[in-house]
């Protein structure tokens, strides 16, 4: 018996290891080898009753699987699921508590059996060295160079150097395979829908916004006009577009001189994505005016062009340009003047 | 014969664009007069009910918000605010408020329905403001599919999907949602209290607030079918609980696993 064997060599007096302590600094007072625990006999060895019992629950482990196999048939019937979504809580609860039933009795089970009736003795096996015999190591060369002297690889020089540039190409239809795999990113990431004289729409309506409808306090959830009628890319285009639009009290805006026109009698708007990692930002409150992100707490200040106060955004989120168009509509001036979003590499 | 045949042609010409503009100058000014109904004093108070809510104000409320409801440092003016207002945040609890902080919570209310409702006859007297909601856009017969999306454009980022309540910065927070009252749900939206921002009628219509509130009601009265919601906090509560629980369970059997039969 291999396990015998096993036992046999590691009993073995005056064991040595044979590896090499390389660098490592090994103390004169190096702790001994404490060797094997004393072995303890297990009850279920010393009673043949304790053997006895420990079969009998090793035996209902495999019932109780049998029963949650059951169970689980059962509920499946039982609990079906139907049009009341709220049916899924139930069949997933009776059938869940069946299956793992089912599985843990013969889990739990299989690993009793093991630990109190199958032979129970301690094994150990030596650490051996990583490195090759030098017979073997010998040995694989000599393979090697038999290799190449069969197959004439250094001497056919052609042969070599034309299978060299076979392997240096190979791979290059594949590369164009890949590259046209997706759509070229292209300047997607720089613009988005908005325009110059794109009005200001509800989301999700698109009802267009009046500067009068925008009072004191308010918040308006912005979508470029057009953005419901889009066939394909709604997302997409929503995902860059969103807009956040809050009327401030004008004493309280602090514009940059070369922006004062891109709000419009203290309504502004800014970017709903966060220079962070792109989660909308949202959490507007009235009167500190801070912008908050639910994502990282990345906090902006809305009376300052929505410079960062607080948290990891890195940049202000970017102001949406706007006026009003002739019928007191919101419209915008023009896109964003930079891209929206996180940071990418070209930017 | 040729003339009388024209003046006939012509007449009911004549007729349709005078109905035409009749309809659409009446249909302008019925606009108008609802805009201005629906933004200022619905409910008329008597000139009684506004003095006894005076007398209530100068008992309870001017200390902070001035004698004339002009606001001082300790509070704003009351000016404009509309019985809506005081109606949400008397009728809460919220005010008067204890002490200062970020947020004055939801507490006991401190007063009688028609202590509140005299208060906010007072305070509505002041000056044209938000009055308080019709009940037929209280009641959760609206669109609660609508409502939901609604919802989550506009309120989820704070009070969370379903209401649960929400950070904010600075020690400020979102309120929970269940339990609270239509109208309260309603008067918040209209006046912003606190740091919450105003959802005026032209940004939610009182119908599209109806769909809210019936939304709301409807999440109130089915559970949720994923199972236990763990508060409905989202992935700190259940990643809490799968760190204890699951974890703990994995190391309990990886002890048993490992230990001997004795």
């Amino acid at each position: 018996m291999a396990g015998k064997d096993l036992e046999k060599g590691s009993e073995a007096e005056g064991f040595e290891h044979e590896f090499e302590s390389g660098l490592a600094v090994v103390p004169p007072d190096k702790i001994k080898d404490p060797g094997l625990e004393p072995h303890r006999v297990r009850m279920t060895d010393k009673s043949p009753k304790k053997a006895k019992n420990a079969e009998v629950q090793v035996a209902a482990l495999f019932m109780v699987s049998v029963v949650g196999s059951f169970f689980a048939l059962w509920a499946y019937v039982a609990f079906p699921i139907t049009e009341d979504l709220t049916t899924v809580r139930a069949n997933n609860l009776f059938l869940g508590l069946g299956m793992t039933l089912s599985l843990l009795g013969i889990g739990i089970g299989a690993v009793h059996w093991a630990k109190t009736l199958m032979p129970d003795f301690e094994v150990t096996e030596a650490r051996h060295q990583t490195r090759g015999s030098e017979e073997v190591r010998a040995r694989a060369v000599e393979i090697v160079k038999l290799a190449d002297s069969e197959s004439g690889f250094s001497r056919r020089k052609l042969i070599r150097r034309t299978l060299y540039g076979a392997l240096a190409l190979f791979p290059l239809p594949a590369l164009i395979v890949f590259g046209d795999l997706g759509p070229q990113v292209g300047n997607s990431l720089r613009h988005t829908m908005w325009k110059a004289g794109t009005r200001l729409t509800k989301d999700p309506t698109g009802i267009p916004i009046k500067a009068s409808d925008v009072t004191l306090g308010s918040v308006f959830h912005v979508i470029p006009e057009g953005l419901t009628d889009l066939k394909e890319h709604k997302l997409e285009e929503k995902a860059k577009a969103a807009v956040l639009l809050v009327r401030l009290n004008q004493l309280d805006l602090k514009e940059d001189p070369d922006k004062t026109g891109w709000s419009y009698d203290g309504i502004v708007a800014y970017s709903k994505i966060c220079t962070h990692v792109g989660c909308p930002v949202a959490l507007y409150e009235q009167h500190t005016h801070h912008l908050l992100c639910p994502c990282h707490q990345s906090t902006f200040d809305v009376t300052e062009h929505c410079k960062v106060v607080f948290g990891p955004a890195a940049r202000p989120l970017p102001q949406l340009p706007i006026t009003v168009d002739a019928e007191g509509y919101l419209i915008a001036q023009s896109d964003f003047l930079e891209p929206v979003g996180p940071s990418f590499w070209e930017r | 014969m040729g003339n009388r045949f024209n003046r006939s042609r012509r007449k009911p010409l004549a007729a349709t664009l005078v109905i035409a503009a009749g309809l659409l100058f009446s249909g302008g000014g019925y606009a108008v007069a609802t805009n201005v109904a629906a933004n200022n004093i619905a409910t008329e108070y008597t000139a009684e009910q506004i003095s006894e809510g005076r007398k209530l104000f100068l008992a309870n409320c001017a200390s902070c918000h001035g004698l004339n409801a002009e606001g001082t440092a300790a509070g704003p003016s009351m000016i404009g605010v509309g019985a809506a207002s005081v109606d949400f945040q008397v009728g809460t609890g919220r005010m008067p408020g204890q002490g200062s902080g970020p947020q004055l919570p939801k507490k006991k209310v401190q007063f009688t329905d028609e202590q509140i409702s005299l208060m906010a006859a007072y305070v509505a007297s002041l000056a044209p403001g938000p009055a308080i909601p019709d009940q037929k856009y209280l009641e959760a017969t609206g669109d609660a599919t609508h409502g939901g999306e609604l919802f989550r454009i506009n309120c989820a980022m704070c009070h969370n999907a379903v209401g649960a309540a929400g950070a904010l910065t600075e020690g400020k927070y979102a309120p929970n949602l269940d339990g609270v009252e239509a109208k309260h749900v309603y008067e918040a939206m209209l006046i912003g209290p606190q740091n919450m921002p105003v959802f005026n009628d032209a940004n939610i219509t009182p119908q599209d607030k109806q769909d809210i509130i019936t939304y709301l009601a409807y999440i109130e009265d089915n559970p949720s079918a994923g199972g236990f919601e763990l508060g409905s906090l989202g992935p700190v509560a259940e990643g809490l609980f799968i760190w204890i629980f699951g974890l703990g369970l994995i190391i309990a059997i990886t002890v048993w696993l490992g230990a001997k039969s004795n």
